[in-house]
């Protein structure tokens, strides 16, 4: 960790401690975020051990890859066995599609690699003459990669399979669900780089609760626990930035300039969640001959149903935190996962499996 | 998926700074920053792009906004443990 930029000292930890404590609710409240980094700085590092009794701190839909239609790894798949270098970020790799996962077809010989950032996927492309596609995940920190690299001018053989997703739509949709009472959002930080504190003020002021941005070391999370509790405390539920040193009101408009250039609105599908509307990203026409789609003849499996007693699509909407799930630990387990979560690196019941869990409250 | 670490700016060449991440020297792209940066800042960087300029200062007024807090809560408790128990 770079020097200056780790807060985690253990007097701040336990004075900001003590304010949560003072800050308890009386009745249960549940706090849900949506970031697979948030999850495992909060679980790596214990902080639900500091949560009073009546908080419950949920991760929803905050892991890109768990939330990947399974119908977009078959696309992945079928465009590598049709000929395609398919490249993608390593999370994507292990995630089990309607047949079977981008892994498990490379061991059968489809050509397909993992990398560190799009950039890289265009640099293939320069460098060997195949046909490349980047199989492009991720939310609102990820989309503007994708999109300067369409910019960039790439070789004619670099093309695309879009599942970009965006975060406040599924906020938003999340409070929908029957049998969800979510009190506040711990918001995401670098989701919020980009996009901005004032992202989140649209859809509050018909919603009124807590949204609290919050950064990735320990004190950054406690913070943003302890602005949320009093924000609930005192009955004034507002965007708040917990996260300034890295989030800016506009966020960046750099990015944001890249997104909106290359990519529209568009309604997509979250596995476990179902269709959101105006949740994902899709090019533009101006871009649409990067599409991956149309240079390939696509043989797909049937598309997979739910998995049986998997409860993935609970956790996913923070109605169920892994420990919930009878396969959890059992059958499914990081070696031999039964669902995404358990797959990905930033799913919850992965992140749970190997820092040891929930700490008993 | 959404990782981004702070990196120092050792030089910058067009659109490419090099920088050390954590001891390793690397590449990322400036084209996802709005702000001017120059060698020897700190920047955010997630997937080979930087996507905000971090200061020191920040860093410290980071701190301070924790301790403003912290000392807040606490400061409201004793008056009104105050309240509730007079001596």
């Amino acid at each position: 960790m770079t020097p200056g930029f780790h807060f985690a000292d253990p007097k701040r930890g336990k004075a900001l401690a003590d304010a949560i404590r003072i800050l308890a609710p009386v009745e249960p409240f549940k706090i849900v975020h949506v970031c697979g980094t948030h999850e495992v700085a909060i679980t790596r590092n214990g902080l639900r051990r500091f949560l009073p009794e009546t908080v419950d701190l949920l991760e929803g839909p905050g892991c890109p890859v768990c939330v990947t239609p399974a119908r977009d790894i078959d696309t992945a798949i079928a465009m590598a066995k049709a000929g395609a270098t398919l490249c993608t970020f390593g999370d994507m790799i292990r995630v089990p599609g309607s047949e079977q996962s981008l892994d498990s077809a490379r061991s059968e010989g489809a050509d397909i690699r993992t990398v560190l950032s799009a950039a890289d996927a265009v640099e293939i492309a320069r460098n060997e003459s195949i046909e490349v596609v980047f199989f492009a995940v991720g939310f609102e920190t990820t989309a503007p990669m994708t999109a300067a690299v369409l910019l960039d001018d790439p070789p004619p053989n670099f093309s695309v399979l879009v599942s970009h997703k965006v975060i406040p739509p599924a906020m938003a949709a999340l409070l929908d669900l029957p049998d969800n009472r979510i009190g506040a959002y711990l918001a995401p930080g670098h989701v919020s780089t980009i996009i901005g504190v004032e992202a989140y003020a649209d859809w509050l002021t018909e919603r009124k609760l807590p949204i609290v941005i919050g950064g990735f070391e320990p004190l950054d999370l406690l913070y943003a626990v302890a602005l949320i509790l009093r924000q609930h405390r005192d009955g004034t539920p507002k965007v708040e930035n917990a996260y300034p040193r890295a989030v800016a009101n506009e966020g960046n408009p750099a990015a944001q300039h890249l997104i909106a250039e290359v990519f529209e609105i568009a309604d997509v599908g979250w596995r476990g969640v179902g269709t959101i509307p105006s949740s994902g990203l899709q090019l533009r026409d101006a871009y649409a001959h990067f599409h991956a789609g149309p240079r390939f003849t696509l043989d797909l499996p049937e598309e997979a149903g739910e998995i049986p007693g998997c409860r993935c699509p609970d956790v996913l909407t923070a109605r169920a935190v892994p420990s919930d799930c009878p396969l959890f630990g059992t059958r499914c387990t990081p070696l031999s996962p039964v669902g995404p979560c358990m797959v990905g690196t930033e799913g919850a019941c992965s992140i749970w499996f190997r820092y040891g869990g929930r700490e008993s409250l | 998926m959404c990782l981004a670490a702070p990196a120092r700016i050792l030089s910058i060449d067009d659109n490419i700074a090099t920088v050390d991440y954590g001891g390793v020297e690397t590449k990322a792209r400036l084209d996802t920053l709005t702000e001017d940066v120059a060698p020897g800042d700190y920047l955010l960087i997630h997937t080979g792009f930087a996507i905000r300029r971090l200061s020191a200062e920040d860093a410290e007024e980071t701190l301070k906004l924790f301790d403003e807090l912290a000392a807040a809560v606490a400061a409201e408790e004793a008056s009104r443990e105050a309240e509730e128990s007079p001596s």
